[in-house]
Order: structure tokens, then sequence, then C-alpha cells
């Protein structure tokens, strides 16, 4: 069993609040993304606050992933448009890519490489400073001081998925995507890693957009939930308002109907 | 917050160079790899040589043209096979989506591909270089500044055709990978590492002399064989490489807008 989450030093030194900005910290405007005759992602629009955790819910094929990669500039969008940080998503990216980062289980990170090898690597290429001390510091909030001299390959899945989540907030974003964080881990590891991300988030008023299959990860997590399906916005709301308004118990629930496509009772 | 963004970090290049450093370091196999072929080719054409010129009196006077040719192809084969293991080591790692993100530029990206491929080159050519003075009194070295001449050029080429290999992975997955392995051996018939120009039907010559490194190989022979460097080969031959270079970042750059198009950068496998 794993110990429980000692109290530690705040090792994510808030910033100034961004609560007061004018623009959101992400915003979509009619984002399309169409392969071929296929449109993955259809006329989206949504903004998230600063501060905001936000799920991005639907079904395998709802477009989620496509949503993300066009947020992170990896895709670049048939039409409307995608503002994260401030900049025009992929024109500008380089401007966001510095305060943000993804994690995801879908993407690995070298296996041959140490744990520390790999942060040291992702460090420079963020440009952290003091990244000798970053790194150990990360390492004793995530528990993997003691793995920082093994290889990546050799850590079992939990324990790269804290390794992941490590090189995602090396450089301390200020926007953070989630793509299924705690996929393929057992409750206890996937619990820990919830613990985590929500102090992160409370110290630090990062935003957060997780994409994920798992729902009470979301009604733990998420103050707010956007259900996609086939490349639409279904809905948008807080998990208490869907739950009442689909006159369900869980959110799985609401899930259920929305990609079934019973209509919510208002 | 405004975040100042540099257009081109060596820091940023310093760390992926640092990233194959580690796994070039971590794997004793990939270090022997380096090291075996080339030898490999060194010997078995290096004693070839050895028993022309005992039939031969060109080969008897041309001391080294064989080994030298190896060599200088090797320099090529290397130079762009270490540039594309390196870029391919993120395929198979599925590494490419965090680099994508991150603020890594393609042009810092390129710039420690063509490191790397230094790095790798060195490792297995100068081991190679010393046993071929043991083995055969060939001394590489003692080419001197012609040398120079024929290591820039033939890098320059290799590190064109990587990148363009690099473009079409990017753009096509691993199924493409067979083009870093094998776009290379195109360039041996068509640029004469082992025979001069003239040996080509003429049509197949306009090809060859449209491709630097037959300038270095006929250059190669000029030294060996006639003990002249001719200077206006290699100039020739670069200005080519600044074509095929320039060239081979604009596909590469298209690649990769194809690539953020059709959604292939998060998907790299076949």
């Amino acid at each position: 069993m794993r110990r429980a989450a000692q109290p530690a030093k705040c090792l994510f030194p808030k910033r100034i609040s961004m609560d007061a900005r004018a623009e959101p910290a992400v915003s979509t405007e009619r984002l399309t993304k169409v392969y071929k005759t296929t449109a993955a992602v259809d006329g989206i629009s949504f903004a998230l606050p600063y501060g905001s955790i936000t799920g991005l819910l639907g079904g395998n094929g709802a477009g989620k992933t496509t949503t993300i990669a066009m947020l992170m500039g990896l895709t670049t969008p048939t039409s409307g448009t995608a503002r994260v940080l401030g900049a025009d998503m992929p024109r500008e990216r380089y401007r966001a890519l510095q305060r943000m980062n993804f994690e995801s289980p879908y993407v690995e990170m070298p296996m041959r490489l140490t744990v520390r090898q790999n942060l040291t690597v992702f460090g420079m290429l963020y440009g952290v400073a003091q990244l000798s001390a970053r790194i150990d510091e990360i390492a004793a909030e995530l528990e993997l001081t003691d793995l920082l001299d093994r290889p990546t390959g050799k850590l079992s899945a939990g324990q790269k998925t804290r390794v992941s989540l490590a090189k995602a907030l090396i450089n301390a974003p200020d926007l953070l995507l989630l793509d299924e964080p705690t996929a393929s881990l057992d409750p206890d590891t996937a619990d820990w890693v919830r613990s985590r991300l929500e102090r992160y988030r409370a110290e630090r008023g990062v935003t957060m957009l997780i994409a994920s299959h798992n729902m009470a990860e979301v009604e733990r997590l998420c103050e707010r939930v956007i259900f996609m399906k086939r490349g639409r916005i279904e809905d948008d709301d807080t998990p208490a308002r869907l739950l009442q308004r689909y006159g369900r118990e869980t959110l799985e629930e609401v899930f259920l109907d929305v990609a079934r496509g019973r209509e919510a009772a208002q | 917050m405004s975040v100042a963004v540099q257009t081109f970090s060596p820091r940023r290049v310093g760390a992926m160079v640092l990233r194959y450093w580690y796994l070039l370091r971590s794997s004793f196999a990939r270090l022997i790899e380096l090291i075996y072929w080339p030898a490999v080719q060194m010997l078995m054409w290096g004693f070839l040589q050895t028993y022309l010129a005992g039939q031969s009196s060109l080969y008897a006077r041309a001391g080294g043209v064989l080994i030298g040719a190896v060599m200088l192809w090797d320099v090529l084969f290397r130079g762009q096979l270490g540039f594309s293991i390196s870029f391919l080591e993120e395929m198979w790692s599925r590494n490419l989506g965090n680099l994508m993100i991150s603020p890594l530029r393609p042009a810092e990206f390129v710039a420690a591909l063509m490191v790397m491929s230094i790095i790798r080159l060195a490792i297995g050519m100068v081991p190679v270089t010393l046993l071929a003075i043991w083995f055969f009194g060939f001394n590489l070295w003692a080419l001197g500044i012609a040398l120079a001449a024929f290591f820039a050029n033939l890098m320059f080429t290799g590190w064109a055709v990587g990148i363009f290999v690099s473009g079409l992975v990017l753009r096509n997955g691993l199924g493409a990978e067979t083009f870093a392995w094998s776009i290379m051996f195109l360039f041996l018939p068509l640029t004469c590492v082992y025979y001069p120009v003239s040996v080509l039907p003429d049509w197949l010559q306009a090809i060859a002399w449209s491709l630097p490194p037959t300038y270095v190989f006929e250059g190669m022979r000029a030294l060996l064989i006639g003990h002249i460097f001719r200077a206006d080969l290699m100039i020739q031959s670069l200005a080519l490489n600044a074509v095929m270079f320039s060239l081979a970042v604009l596909a590469f750059l298209a690649l990769l807008a194809s690539a953020r198009r059709n959604g292939t950068l998060m998907q790299t496998g076949e």
C-alpha cells in the first residue's frame, strides 16, 4: 500500500492570480478538423478561464485527442481558431509551448535513459532554471527520488506514469493537458496521481484540460465537463448540473445517455 | 506574463545532443555497430586493393584509391545514417510527441541531428582510419586540407539526404523507415565511388555530375592518382550541396506541415 501523501513544502510557487486576465487560458472558435471527408472535430467553441479544471469526455472517436492535438499545435485546424495562453495555434505555438505541457500514457519517454537523464533533457528543452535542484524537488514530490538513476524502461506502469507526470510538471506549466492520465493504473496509484494533480492545481492555480474515460476521476477533479460526440460538443456544464439535468446519480450514467443519444431532461 | 521567445537556442540543441549521447553511452551494441561495418568494409576493399596492386600497374601506381574510396563512401553513408538513425530513435521510442509539444524548433532538432551524425561518424571512422594505416599503410589523414574539403562536402550531402528522409518518416510514419537504410545506395553507382565518371554512358554522366559527391570522388582520384588537388571540383560540389541542402530543408518543412495537416505527429507507428 502506498504511504499517505506527506505534507511537504510548496514546490510549485504560486504565480500572480491569472483569473483577472481578460482573455481565457484556452479558447476555440468554430474549431474544425476534417480528414478527407470525415469531420473529426466539427466547429466546436469553448473557453477555459485561467485556473479552471475541465474534463473533456466522449467515446472513442469523439474528437477529444484531435482537439487536444490542435490545442498543442500538433495538428493544423481545417478552419476555426484555437488560442492558447494568448497565442494562435499552431501559427504562434512557440509563444505558448514554453508555458504548457502534456502527459499521456500513449506518448512515452525514452526507455534507455534514466529518469534523471530524461528529466534533464526535457528540463533543458524547457529552459528550466536551476535544473538539478528542480529535478530533485519534483522527484521528491512525486516519490521518484529512489528511481532517478534507473532506466525508465525498467519501471512499472505506475512508476512510468509518475515519470511522465514529472516531465509534464518540470517547467511548472500554466496549462496542463492530460490525455487519460490514469489509464491502465491500479486504483491505488490512480488515486495517488489524482491527489497530486489536485495539489498541484491548488498550489499553482494551473489551468487543466483532462481527456478521460474515467468518470470517477472527472467527478473528483473537474469543475466543468465538456461532452463530445462525433466531433461536436454535445453538452457542457458542471458535473452537479449535468447530474441534475439528466436525472442521474453518476457521471457514468450521464456519459452513457450522451453517447447513446438520450436527451437531457431540459 | 510575457515570455521571451528565442528563435534558435543552442541550449535546446545541446539538450538533444545530450539525449542522444546518453542513449549511445547506454548501449554497448550501438557503439560497436558504429565501428564494425566501416572496419569490415575497409578491410575487404583494402585486401582487394593489395591484390590488384600486384596485377595492375594502375592500382600499383594509385596506392590507396580503393581504400580511400571506401572510407570516403563511409563518410557519406554513415553521415546520412547517423543523422537518420538519431531521428528514428525518436520514432522507435515513441518520444516524438513529447518533442513536438516542447519549445524545440525544427532548426534546433536538425542542428542536433547534424552534430550527432559527426559524433557517430567520428566514433566509427577514427579507429578505422588508424586500422587502415596499420594494415595497409594508407593514411587518410595525410590528405590534409583535401580531406577536410572531401569530408565537408560529403557530410553536407549526407545531412541533406538525412533531412529529406526524416521528413518522409515524419509524414508517413515508420513505414518510410526503409528509405533511411536504402536511399543512399542509389548514390553508390551514380556518384562513381569506385570508378571514374567517364565509365558511365553519356546520359548517366549528366545525372552523375548533378550529384555533389561525384565531384568529391573524382577529386579523390585526381589527388591519389594524379597527385593534384582539384579545388574547382570542391567548389562545384559545395555549390550543388548548397542547392541540395536548401531543397531538403524546404521538403522537410513541407512534409512537417503536411504531417500537421494529416494529424500524424502523434501517431508514430507504421
